[in-house]
């Protein structure tokens, strides 16, 4: 050991150097968020809660394709389809278990229609067993009360697709 | 109000000092439940962080101040869950062993000149026998919850302890040896006269030696490996919820003011004014008072949440290498050379 690094050792020089690290910082500008009144800038291709979207004339976009549910990589979307009244091919069953989802978009991806999409709500919680599945009735109405919100998240992310 | 002091003189002693218990008592509660906000602000602002600001707030100042209170709601509501396979009473007893000491040795604490609850001559020896008392509580904790990690916490608390008490008890040999008494209040006084005659600088590295055995005493970081997280979940205390948790908690930061006021007691002359000798006799800011302690006191505090936010926790290993080959022999040496100093008569001691 040389007289260097005792002198280095015993005198706390690295400690020292670490508090006034620390000790600066003390006083620098705080970066928190008070999350609920003010909040971080999102982007249009957040991948949030799901919706399931109709065209502008009230008719479902899904017609049961199934490639979100092949895409799936946590198998979270179940489909079940058959004709409906006017001859169309259309799902009976649309669920997505919001526990099994990892929100990666791939459904939204796969989408030939743009039916499912993830919007930008993350604020959303669920009180009894059972509600973390969307069933198809849930997502269409996501996607009639935010319809608004999702065209416009749309278009914004549109020149880059 | 000098009808009330008349009749606070009037009263027989032992209610007076019943009082003083009390007072004392409560004081220590609430420093603790502001230590503990105290620490998460600081910890936060050097993690760049406000700390917590939702809870309450004096018109708009403050925020965050009564976090504590609502802190210690919670886990008075909530369910004391005690082992099946556990010792349920030394289980149920533990925290109260851990706590009981660090309140107890506040009664020979040199408050102010003229205030201390028990002035005995064996004041020091009382600090120390009291502050080893507590470590009981730690080991009982872990041994009766019956779980591998309390059990692991315990021992490494227990082996740690014992590393540290040793290298404290030379640094405070030191502190006896330049003060000539074992009374708090006369190591006060044998300071007084100025910064110079602090201990700090005569006794420099053995100040050192009790500011890191200090920490390493009241199981804080870098020295928490009692309870390290990453390794056995939550140490000793990993079995115990709500009030009985928060009893430890309280200990812990009981033990953390006393050990802070120790430090000033022992090395920067307690409720002596620094600007004792530098301003004139009669100026106000070099009375002594209790506000001198209390300043000293907060400082220290303050350090050991720097020193958590700073500071990654040490191996095991490390600490007893840190404890047993380098602060016990530093101690030593500086013993020795504080006897030779005694002896021709080097610095303010005289006795």
């Amino acid at each position: 050991m040389s007289l260097q690094s005792i002198a280095k050792t015993f005198l706390l020089t690295e400690l020292l150097t670490g508090l006034s690290v620390t000790a600066r910082t003390l006083f620098r500008r705080k970066v928190t968020v008070n999350y609920p009144e003010e909040k971080t800038p999102q982007s249009p291709r957040f991948r949030g809660l799901h919706a399931l979207r109709r065209y502008p004339n009230g008719e479902e976009r899904c017609i049961a394709c199934k490639l979100c549910e092949a895409v799936c990589p946590a198998l979270a979307i179940t489909i079940d389809s058959d004709v409906a009244a006017d001859g169309t091919r259309r799902t009976t069953r649309y669920d997505i278990d919001l526990f099994k989802c990892i929100f990666c978009g791939f459904c939204e991806e796969a989408c030939p229609v743009d039916a499912i999409v993830e919007t930008r709500i993350h604020e959303y919680h669920m009180e009894h067993r059972g509600e973390n599945i969307m069933t198809k009735d849930k997502l269409l109405a996501v996607g009639e009360r935010y319809a608004a919100l999702i065209d416009a998240d749309k278009a914004a992310d549109a020149p880059y697709r | 109000m000098d009808s009330l002091l008349e009749l606070w003189s009037g009263l027989p002693s032992y209610v007076r000092s019943t009082a003083w218990i009390l007072i004392v008592t409560v004081a220590v509660i609430l420093s603790v439940a502001f230590t503990t906000l105290w620490e998460r602000k600081v910890i936060g602002w050097m993690q760049l962080r406000k700390g917590p600001n939702r809870v309450g707030s004096l018109f708009g100042l403050l925020p965050g101040i009564f976090q504590p209170f609502a802190d210690v709601i919670k886990l008075l509501l909530k369910e004391v869950v005690v082992p099946s396979a556990s010792n349920k009473w030394l289980f149920r007893i533990a925290p109260a062993i851990t706590l009981v000491p660090a309140f107890a040795a506040w009664a020979v604490m040199p408050l102010d000149p003229n205030l201390v609850i028990a002035d005995i001559d064996a004041g020091l020896l009382y600090v120390l026998s009291l502050t080893s008392v507590g470590v009981y509580g730690v080991i009982l904790a872990g041994w009766a919850a019956n779980s591998k990690y309390a059990f692991l916490g315990a021992m490494r608390s227990a082996a740690q302890v014992v590393a540290y008490e040793i290298a404290m008890g030379f640094a405070l040999v030191g502190v006896v040896m330049a003060a000539g008494t074992l009374n708090l209040g006369d190591i006060v006084r044998a300071q007084a006269g100025g910064v110079s005659n602090w201990f700090l600088i005569w006794l420099f590295p053995l100040f050192v030696v009790y500011l890191i055995a200090g920490v390493a005493e009241t199981n804080r970081a870098p020295f928490d490996v009692a309870e390290g997280e990453s390794e056995i979940v939550a140490g000793f205390h990993v079995e115990y919820s709500g009030i009985a948790f928060a009893l430890f908690f309280l200990a812990e930061y009981a033990n953390m003011i006393l050990i802070s006021a120790l430090t000033a007691v022992f090395f920067l002359g307690g409720w002596l004014s620094p600007f004792e000798g530098l301003l004139a006799a009669g100026h106000p800011l070099a009375a002594p008072g209790f506000h001198w302690l209390f300043l000293k006191l907060f400082f220290f505090l303050t350090c050991f949440m720097w020193y958590r936010a700073t500071f990654p926790r040490y191996r095991y290993d490390q600490i007893m290498r840190l404890g047993w080959k380098v602060l016990i022999p530093v101690t030593l040496v500086w013993i020795a050379v504080e006897g030779l100093m005694v002896y021709w008569g080097v610095g303010p001691w005289k006795n």
